[in-house]
């Protein structure tokens, strides 16, 4: 099913038409996507194909060329940046940590578009940071500082942050990256469970077979548009791979979990072939 | 850190402060009796001693809390805002755009009034401010910490270079400026106090109406879009505060270095990484700086008196050494 036979009213995270762009050169050119509600839905294509800047767009973090962007079924320009936050949390590749800031000083951080002149901190407040520091599992670090935690800790906290706005929506830009595998592994399960809580959670990932193995949802990009979205196990094909990624490949079932694995071909076994 | 720890900080702050306003008032080059300096000012008399007090002493002290607590926040705003904690109002030509600004008007127009100098400073301090973040944005409209350093640096040799040109060829008109340049808080009568006063002001609220906005950018700029900053909105708005902060306390008493680099720091390891308790510490313990200066100023080689610019810079370079030596500098 592609996204035009979709009925647009269903997902809560919609775009049409989107082109977004730095200066003259597009990056998005006139796409549509839906996030289908209650996912946890995984963007994955080659680097520079547009995925991180399909993510900022549709938080509003990017200002879009034309097209637009359904929150609830109303155009993001509609709401203010903090109605916005309330109902959809992103993550950045790389946020940047202030010095000697403690871990629940950051999550706390993430209130912000709850508060106001005339709302300041309040128990509502200390409640969400609390959940969110549970939610990801991290509770006993909260009187550590950020620096000295382990990448996949920090990850961790940082997903506690956005998990403190309280969003229906959270969306994740490379949250594995520069992770060892049991660290991605950690990272995907709490993104699994947050869906399973009820979150609807997007997340661009680079490793492909995790990728297949967690999502629900997967939508695959290539040079600013959408190739394929859908469930893995109905989108990935070998054929879908090689065009996309330019790799002769032969997809199996991951033994684990009879989801599409990719293996790429030897190079030796394809000259002889050829 | 909990709220305990921070609000114990901001009770020794306030007393430190009140404690060195007192040593102000108490203290200087004509040594009168502690108890008749507060006699004089619960009982005003018609005496030369009085007048010390309540004409010289008192309105330096009140400058000296006004400046203190404008050049510290200002500090800590630009501090936040660039990520950078090596940031400072003089570093980024704040200063330097100020100074350059009332040498212009003093060398064109003749006028040595502080009250006609002041809207110059503001202009100049401005256009500085201005000037740094363009240069260092760059065509991509992103103004990287690094950049805005090197941005600041430049601009301030560059405007302090033509300063000293102006000084150097009219050198009997600039006394006045020369003694301003040195950051003195002599001779600074209320009137002074008072036209600053409202411009200070005005940036301390800004300072604090913006703490949770630079909090949540301090995590990035795509961060704190996600979290609803309106980031041009906010970079705007810390930079009027700054310049409304640093033109008036520049304009008042001259460029003082090293509260505005010094006192954020200092601010940021007691209470943490945080605007909304770092800005109202900076604005106690920017006065104490201030006046420790002034009131050291005063006896170090007493009668004569060292400004109260000087004393920060020697006490704040070997302390900017410090900071640089002891602490990896990882960004705010």
């Amino acid at each position: 099913m592609t996204a035009a036979e979709m009925p647009t009213h269903q997902a809560r995270l919609a775009a049409r038409r989107l082109s977004v762009g730095y200066d003259s050169r597009k990056v998005l050119d006139g796409i549509a996507v839906e996030i289908p509600n209650n996912t946890f839905s995984v963007i994955v294509g080659p680097n520079a194909c547009g995925k991180s800047t399909l993510v900022k767009a549709l938080a509003r973090v990017l200002r879009i060329q034309s097209g637009e962007v359904l929150l609830d079924g109303s155009p993001l320009s509609q709401y203010t940046p903090k109605e916005v936050a309330r109902r959809l949390g992103m993550l950045p590749q790389a946020p940047h940590v202030p010095d000697g800031i403690l871990v629940e000083d950051l999550v706390a951080r993430g209130r912000y578009p709850h508060q106001g002149l005339f709302r300041q901190w309040s128990q509502e407040d200390a409640d969400a940071v609390d959940t969110a520091l549970r939610r990801a599992r991290v509770e006993q670090l909260r009187d550590r500082l950020l620096t000295e935690l382990s990448g996949g800790q920090r990850q961790r906290v940082w997903i506690a942050m956005a998990l403190a706005q309280m969003t229906p929506l959270l969306l994740l830009d490379e949250p594995t990256t520069f992770l060892d595998i049991s660290h991605q592994v950690e990272v995907l399960n709490l993104c699994r469970r947050l869906q399973r809580e009820g979150t609807t959670v997007v997340a661009v990932l680079h490793d492909l077979n995790l990728a297949f193995r967690y999502a629900d949802h997967v939508i695959v990009m290539r040079s600013g548009g959408i190739v394929a979205q859908g469930p893995p196990r109905e989108v990935i094909s070998a054929e879908l791979i090689e065009k996309v990624f330019d790799l002769s490949c032969r997809i199996i079932e991951d033994p684990e979990t009879g989801t599409p694995l990719v293996i790429p071909q030897n190079p030796d076994t394809a000259a002889k072939g050829s | 850190m909990t709220t305990a720890v921070r609000v114990a900080w901001l009770a020794a702050a306030l007393s430190l402060t009140l404690l060195l306003c007192a040593l102000s008032i108490s203290i200087g080059s004509r040594s009168i009796a502690v108890l008749d300096v507060w006699g004089f000012l619960l009982r005003p008399e018609e005496t030369a001693e009085a007048a010390v007090v309540t004409q010289l002493r008192v309105p330096r002290t009140l400058i000296a809390v006004v400046v203190g607590a404008a050049l510290a926040v200002a500090g800590s705003l630009m501090q936040s805002l660039t990520r950078n904690p090596l940031a400072d109002p003089g570093i980024l030509g704040i200063n330097a755009g100020a100074s350059l600004a009332v040498v212009i008007a003093v060398a064109v127009t003749g006028i040595a009034s502080i009250m006609f100098y002041m809207w110059f400073a503001f202009l100049g301090a401005a256009a500085a401010a201005v000037g740094v973040y363009l240069l260092g944005s760059g065509r991509r409209r992103t103004a990287t910490p690094a950049r805005l350093a090197l941005a600041g640096v430049a601009i301030t040799a560059a405007l302090t270079a033509l300063v000293q040109t102006i000084i150097l060829t009219n050198q009997e008109a600039f006394n006045e400026f020369r003694f301003w340049t040195a950051g003195s808080l002599e001779g600074r009568g209320l009137e002074i106090t008072g036209a600053a006063a409202p411009f200070v002001a005005a940036g301390l609220l800004l300072a604090l109406l913006l703490a949770p906005a630079l909090n949540a950018l301090a995590l990035g700029e795509q961060t704190g879009a996600a979290l609803g900053v309106r980031v041009r909105r906010t970079r705007a708005l810390t930079f009027l505060a700054v310049t409304l902060l640093c033109g008036a306390g520049t304009a008042a008493v001259g460029p003082i270095a090293f509260v505005g680099l010094g006192v954020p720091f200092l601010a940021r390891a007691a209470v943490g990484p945080d605007q909304r308790w770092s800005v109202p510490l900076c604005l106690l313990l920017g006065p104490a700086m201030l006046l420790a200066a002034d009131v050291a100023g005063r006896v170090v080689i007493a009668p004569q008196e060292v400004q109260a610019g000087i004393i920060t810079a020697l006490v704040g370079a070997p302390l900017f050494i410090t900071i640089v030596r002891r602490r990896r500098i990882e960004a705010l």
